[in-house]
């Protein structure tokens, strides 16, 4: 028992290093929040639609489908740089993609999706933010996906990658395919 | 003086939550109740500061929220509830008891136990040990009265 408690010092020094070398990982994130809306229904979405002349956008009109739900606004540079592989979730994914323009002037969201096109299969305009937190987003943009039965099965925080797309959204795909 | 009052002045505005300065409930016990609500909520944007402190866009939009659910006569605790279950645990400054915060809740005690524990047994096991004594060898002692001889001539 004595002897034994000559390793304690030694088992903590392991522990922590092994804390330490996982807080130095290049990849961990430390502001990387847990999403809680994992496993759970989506919110319900009930927005006035942004083309001029849309209908209302509602999420359950989408039931039985998987779908991306992506928040987006014009002022966010991220969205930009995102904007081509929302067009791949579609095309190569088969997953229509669901857009709503986060605190941002409808006419602004129109003018950035006239700009870049548009590769959303709906859109709707969340000027106040409450849809947005509804999601429980931090920001944008954010990606959920939805499957058919109105769960949220992936919560894809910051810019859709191609790394992302191939390494995060893909399994979660398949996965809610199944 | 009034240079460095009106200094002081600015600076106290600054200063000031980001919530003083916004539409506020109209019945001043429900807008304390949203205040005080703000306090504990985390910024999950800034992460360290509190939805109240905060500037961020996000911050501003849950205070308007909290403030909304307020008057529209939700109790504090259903508030807190809608955000945990969209933002975790993380989103309250004082998370709540539970299997996945015990490390959090019980970790700096356990720590101060077992070192306390340490620290009683370092000393009760030293105050045993008795004082090793001996009687001083041949050289010690020509040493000694070296000393001592040292000593009265010098006196």
């Amino acid at each position: 028992m004595r002897r034994l408690l000559f390793l304690l010092p030694i088992l903590i020094v392991a522990a922590l290093v092994a804390a330490f070398w996982r807080g130095l990982d290049p990849a961990r994130d430390p502001s990387a929040l847990p999403s809680a809306l994992v496993g759970k229904a989506a919110p319900a979405v009930d927005l006035p639609g942004l083309a001029e002349g849309a209908p209302r956008l509602n999420l359950a009109a989408f039931k039985g489908k998987l779908i991306a739900v992506n928040f987006f606004a014009s002022w966010c540079l991220p969205c930009r740089a995102e904007h081509p592989f929302l067009k791949q979730l579609t095309a190569e994914f088969g997953v229509p993609v669901i857009g709503i323009a986060w605190k941002d002037k409808p006419a602004a969201s129109r003018a950035f999706l006239a700009e870049l096109g548009d590769p959303y299969a709906a859109t709707g305009a969340d000027e106040n933010g409450r849809t947005g937190i509804d999601f429980g987003i931090t920001g944008v943009p954010e990606t959920f996906l939805v499957d058919q039965n109105g769960i949220v099965r992936y919560r894809l925080a910051g810019p859709v990658t191609p790394d992302g797309l191939q390494n995060a959204l893909a399994p979660a795909i398949t996965e809610a395919r199944k | 003086m009034s240079r460095a009052f009106v200094m002081l002045a600015v600076l106290w505005l600054g200063m000031m939550p980001a919530l003083a300065q916004e539409a506020q409930l109209s019945d001043p016990t429900l807008e304390q109740r949203a205040r005080d609500l703000s306090r504990e909520i985390r910024c999950v944007v800034c992460q360290s500061q509190s939805v109240a402190d905060s500037d961020a866009d996000i911050a501003r939009e849950m205070r308007t929220m909290i403030r909304e659910q307020i008057a529209a006569g939700k109790s504090d605790a259903d508030i807190r509830d809608y955000l945990v279950a969209r933002y975790g645990d993380f989103v309250l400054f004082d998370p709540p008891f539970k299997a996945s915060t015990y490390a959090l809740w019980i970790g700096p005690f356990a720590v101060l136990v077992i070192a306390g524990t340490g620290v009683v047994l370092y000393f009760r096991r030293r105050a045993q040990e008795p004082v090793r004594t001996r009687a001083l060898n041949a050289e010690e002692q020509d040493r000694v009265a070296q000393l001592l001889r040292e000593k009265e001539d010098g006196a």
